[in-house]
This record gives C-alpha cells, structure tokens and sequence, in this order.
C-alpha cells in the first residue's frame, strides 16, 4: 500500500534538495531529470500495486474523476 | 566488383481450368493466397491427407525480402511440414540483439542462451525464398493443387457451403468449398468481398526499407539504433540476410514523402552517411511503409476462416506477423482435418478463434508496446523514452525497459477451453496450453524429442510401461493417440541422453504429458489412466462438449 503518511525526516531539507537537482537546467533539461528521478524511484519501490496507486493519485490530483482514464 | 548469387525469380505457370469448360468443382478445403501462411495451411492439411485448393492471384513469390525473422517456433512447425531443414540452412541464424543509444551500447540481449535446441532463436531469410521452398514442397504433395492467376472476384457463404467467383486470364468461373480458409494478405480483398473489417491503430510514422547487397564481417545479430549519429533524432535497424543482402530500416518520421524516400538520391546519402562512403553496395530493393496494430473481431466467420495478415496486422518490431501467421495455419490444420472427416465437431473451430484471438491481441500488446517506446506519440511519453536510454548505459534496472521489439514468441494457450486442468502438481514451464520444449534425444525419427511429437495426439511417459492393450486402445480410437516412452534407459523408445527431457518436463517417473498435433501440451498427469486420457483426447478436440 501506498504510504502518504509523513515518512521525510526532514522536509525543508528534502525540497531543498529537489529545487538544487533543477540548478542551472534548462527547462527541456529539468522534464528530462524529472522523468530520470521518477524512474530510479519507481524502480527502488518495484511494488507494481504500489506504483499504481502512486500513478493514480499523482493524476487524481490534476483531472477530475470522471476524466481520469483507466 | 563481386559476383554475387541472386535469386532466380520463379515464374508458376498458370493453366486454364476446367471448370472453364464446363467441368464442376466442390472441393473440401479452398486456400486463399499463396503466401507462407497460405502455404503452410495447405501442405498442413495435404499431409494429412486433405485434397487442397490453392488460388492466387500472381504467378510467383514475394518481391522484395518482407518479412524476414522466422523465430525458433516457425521453424520448428516447418519441421514439421518438411521445410525446417530447407530453411534453416538457408537462412543467417542469430539469437543476440544490441541496442544502440547514440553511438553508444545501451542494452544487449540472447534470445537463446540455454542449450538443446535444434533450432536458433531466429533465422533470416528473404521471404522469397521462404515462399519458393514452400511451393516446392505443396508441389510435391499429391493432394494439393495451386492454381496460379485465380483471383477470387466473390465470395458467399451460407450454413451448407462457401460459393466463389474465380478470375482467370481466360475468363471467370465459378467453386463451391466446404471450407474457405483467407490467407490473402494485410488488405485481404476476400474480406472486403466480405465486408469485414479489422479494428485497431495506425500510427504516424514512416519508415523506409532498403535491401542492400554488400560484403561486410558485421556479425549475424540484430541490431539497433536510438538516436544514432549518422541518422539523428530517428530510429534504424540492421539485419543479415543470405546472399549477401542487409536490410536496413530508417525511421524517417510521419512528413516524409513515400515516392520522394524510395529514390536512389534520396537513400544513397542515408546509406553512405551509416556505412561510410568508400563501402561497396548496390540496393536491391526499397519500400516506404507505415505499419498498423489492428484485427479482426472474428478470425471465424461461419465458414470461412481467417489466417495471418488478412486477420491481424502488427507493426514489424518483433517479428510478430508471418511467425504469428505460422502459428495461426498449425493451430488451424488439424483441427479443420477433423471436421472434415466428421471426427468433431464443427465447434472445434471455434477454438481456433479463441485461440488465435488470444495469440493475435497479445502479439498486438507487445508491438504496440514496442511502437509507443520507438515511435512516442507525445511530448511527454519522448522525455520517458530519452531518460530510459540515458539510463541504462548506468543502471541494469533501465536497460530492461528499452524497448527495441519484443521478440516473436510462441502463445502459451493458458486459457484454451481444449485444455484439461492440471490435478496434479508440477514445475517448470510446460504448463497445459505450452508449446512443447525440444531437448536432445536418442530415437527412431531423429535426436530431437520434437522430431517425434506432433501430427496426431501423442501420449509423453516417462519411465513407465504402458500395457500393450491401452497403447491400443489409444491408437485405436476416433482421433488416434500415439504412445512415446521416453527414458533414460534403452527399453525407452526415445532415450533422454542428457536427462533435459526430464528436466523441462519436470518428468518424474510415471509423468504423462499429452500433446495435440501442433505440439502444445493439453494435458498432464502423475501417473497414466487411459480413461484420462482419452477424456483429455476427446476434450481437446471438442468432442462431446457443448
């Protein structure tokens, strides 16, 4: 199951952090590390239930329900 | 410059028919298109006894090399159909792939990494040729005729029989069949004569072919490039051919213009800019295509069956298309062998339906898959693709999601409704509805155990003897089982030398694993009951199921 309790130790760190990732790329650049971060990450989780319901919430949150595609 | 072989394009004759002058023609089984799988369906059924009617409407084989990647399972039913040896000693056999990132190695595969198997993981092999080794070997057989410039020009059908409108340079004639199997090609004119249509993709891409004849020490492996220096921002793919030929496939994106692409001015440059311009080559043949992921709703419809290209169309990253169109004519040929003698039902050919279905979408599944990662249709599904091959030259987990064609394997029939469910427990892969494993063998036809399986029901054992009276009652039954003892020791019929039978087999002593005549398994126990076995025999040939 997916966890979305608070599990960053230290968040301000973290975002931090995510914001430095981005320094000095260009935007095509920042998508294409974006899209690295999200690989690397859903690898390390591998949980192929887990993953999915990573998917649907990060899509939840940007269309409403009924446009969401199945 | 070198002297180099070429291919002696055959001319078939046609001959004025019959029925012209009045003769009346009801054939059992009429086979629409004489290419692989039209071939295939018809020598299928001819060794089995079956007079065949082959209509097409050309008098030769294929121009152009086409389809070219005939996977280990192709060969192996053209082992069965007595081509296998024919073209896999004609063909360049390969089992590794490399995929190319820029100039860059990104991921590598071996289609074949175990040992014992007679056949390579692939063999290429213009599909001229194919078609040529094909037509010599219905040729041969007593019970087929292929009629060369026929063109079906209509089609009807009804509960009783198939009626056909045949043009011929002399005039046009009409057939009836009990059966009509369509196997004429991806724009099928019988099933526009039929109003049927297919249902799927296209996708907006362009990608230009071109047979090239040169000398090289490239290796036999199938390679392919992302991105590559002297083709950016595309895709290109290199294969081997016999005869000195290459085929080489530039993606060219979906504004290209077809007529423009095919002219030497246009493709000298691509060529020159990939292989260097002091290397020798000539071009044999070029063609611009776009490909689709589609098919029909019914590969069954009453009478008439659809077979290869006509019913499925796939895009060719993975050899999905005449491989699948094989598989479609020996999972076909027995089964319509057995209606037409009256053994089952005509409900056995619904299986073909469901099971060609199943074949067909999942082939569709992995070519669209493969499309999507060469051809991405967004913005956002390109940054994906770019950040997979940007890792995999670092990360092994990447390397796993480059997708440059998943390779043509046989369908696992999991869902068959022939199959009889397992009761007992067993590992390893050859599940009910798995296409049997070949494995070195000691016996009479040959040293592989697939030499001795297939054409009828055969009844694997292993270790075990089965009383004469039930090898019999098998043998002798409507739809013959054939008894193979297999073993380690010599009173075994076939001699599992090196103990692999055993081991893919999970064959334990007294294991029985029945297989249908296309070499799938369809039932397996522990120990041998001839009633089980006959139930299983009857079940996958739909006999007294509703």
């Amino acid at each position: 199951m997916l966890n979305t309790d608070p599990n960053i130790a230290v968040p301000d760190d973290f975002y931090e952090a995510l914001l430095a990732m981005h320094r000095d790329l260009t935007d095509a650049q920042s998508t294409l590390v974006n899209a690295r971060l999200i690989l690397l990450l859903a690898n390390h989780v591998g949980d192929a239930a887990v993953l999915r319901e990573a998917m649907e919430a990060a899509r939840a949150g940007v269309v409403t329900q009924a446009s969401t595609a199945t | 410059m070198t002297a180099m072989a070429r291919f002696a394009v055959p001319v078939y004759p046609y001959r004025r028919p019959p029925e012209l002058d009045g003769a009346r023609r009801h054939c059992g089984v009429v086979v629409v298109g004489a290419g692989p799988v039209g071939l295939t369906t018809a020598i299928d059924l001819a060794q089995r006894g079956i007079s065949v009617l082959v209509l097409d409407d050309d008098n030769t084989v294929s121009v152009g090399s086409r389809a070219i990647c005939y996977a280990k399972r192709t060969l192996e039913i053209l082992d069965r159909l007595g081509c296998g040896e024919a073209v896999t000693s004609k063909g360049v056999g390969w089992s590794v792939g490399k995929v190319y990132h820029g100039d860059q190695l990104a991921y590598q595969f071996d289609l074949l990494s175990e040992s014992g198997h007679h056949r390579p993981a692939f063999v290429n092999l213009q599909q001229y040729h194919l078609e040529a080794c094909l037509v010599n070997r219905a040729q041969s057989l007593p019970a087929t005729e292929l009629r060369w410039r026929h063109r079906v020009v209509g089609v009807a059908h009804d509960d009783e029989n198939v009626a056909l409108r045949v043009a011929t340079p002399d005039g046009e004639y009409d057939l009836t069949c009990d059966w009509l199997v369509v196997c004429d090609g991806a724009r099928s004119p019988v099933r526009h004569l039929l109003r049927l249509d297919t249902e799927g993709q296209i996708f907006r891409d362009r990608f230009l072919i071109a047979d090239i004849r040169m000398t090289s020490d490239f290796p036999a492996e199938r390679r392919f490039w992302f991105d590559p220096p002297f083709h950016p921002n595309q895709s290109v793919l290199l294969h081997r051919q016999p005869d000195n030929v290459w085929r080489v496939d530039f993606q060219l994106g979906w504004e290209a213009d077809p007529d423009e692409e095919t002219k030497p001015e246009r493709i000298l440059p691509r060529l020159h800019a990939m292989l260097g311009t002091e290397t020798h080559f000539e071009i044999e043949w070029a063609s611009v295509y776009t490909f689709q992921c589609r098919r029909m709703q019914k590969f069954r419809q009453g009478r008439v069956l659809f077979a290869g290209d006509a019913a499925h169309l796939v895009s060719p990253f993975g050899a999905r298309g005449a491989n699948s169109g094989v598989q479609d004519a020996d999972n076909l040929g027995w089964k319509l062998d057995l209606v037409l003698r009256g053994i089952a039902p005509e409900t056995l050919l619904d299986s073909y339906n469901h099971e060609r279905i199943a074949a067909a979408d999942e082939n569709i599944r992995n070519s669209t898959r493969s499309t999507d990662f060469i051809t991405p249709k967004s913005a956002v599904s390109r940054t994906f693709r770019d950040a997979v091959l940007s890792l995999a030259r670092d990360y092994p987990f990447a390397r796993r999601l480059v997708n440059s064609g998943r390779l043509s394997v046989p369908m696992v029939l999991t869902d068959s409704p022939l199959n009889t469910p397992d009761v007992d427990v067993f590992a390893g892969a050859m599940v009910p509805g798995a296409p049997a494993a070949d494995a070195p063998v000691a016996g009479p036809d040959g040293g592989w155990l697939l030499d001795h399986v297939g054409g009828t029901f055969v009844l694997l054992v292993f270790d075990i003897d089965v009383a004469a009276d039930d090898m019999r009652a098998l043998a002798g039954g409507d739809v013959p089982c054939r008894v193979l003892h297999v073993g380690g020791n010599d009173r075994a019929v076939v001699c599992d030398i090196d103990g692999i039978v055993a081991a893919r087999y999970d064959g334990a002593r007294g294991t029985c694993y029945l297989m249908r005549p296309d070499q799938h398994v369809c039932a397996r126990w522990r120990e041998f009951d001839v009633s089980r076995v006959r139930a299983a025999v009857a079940r996958a040939c739909a006999i007294g199921t509703t």
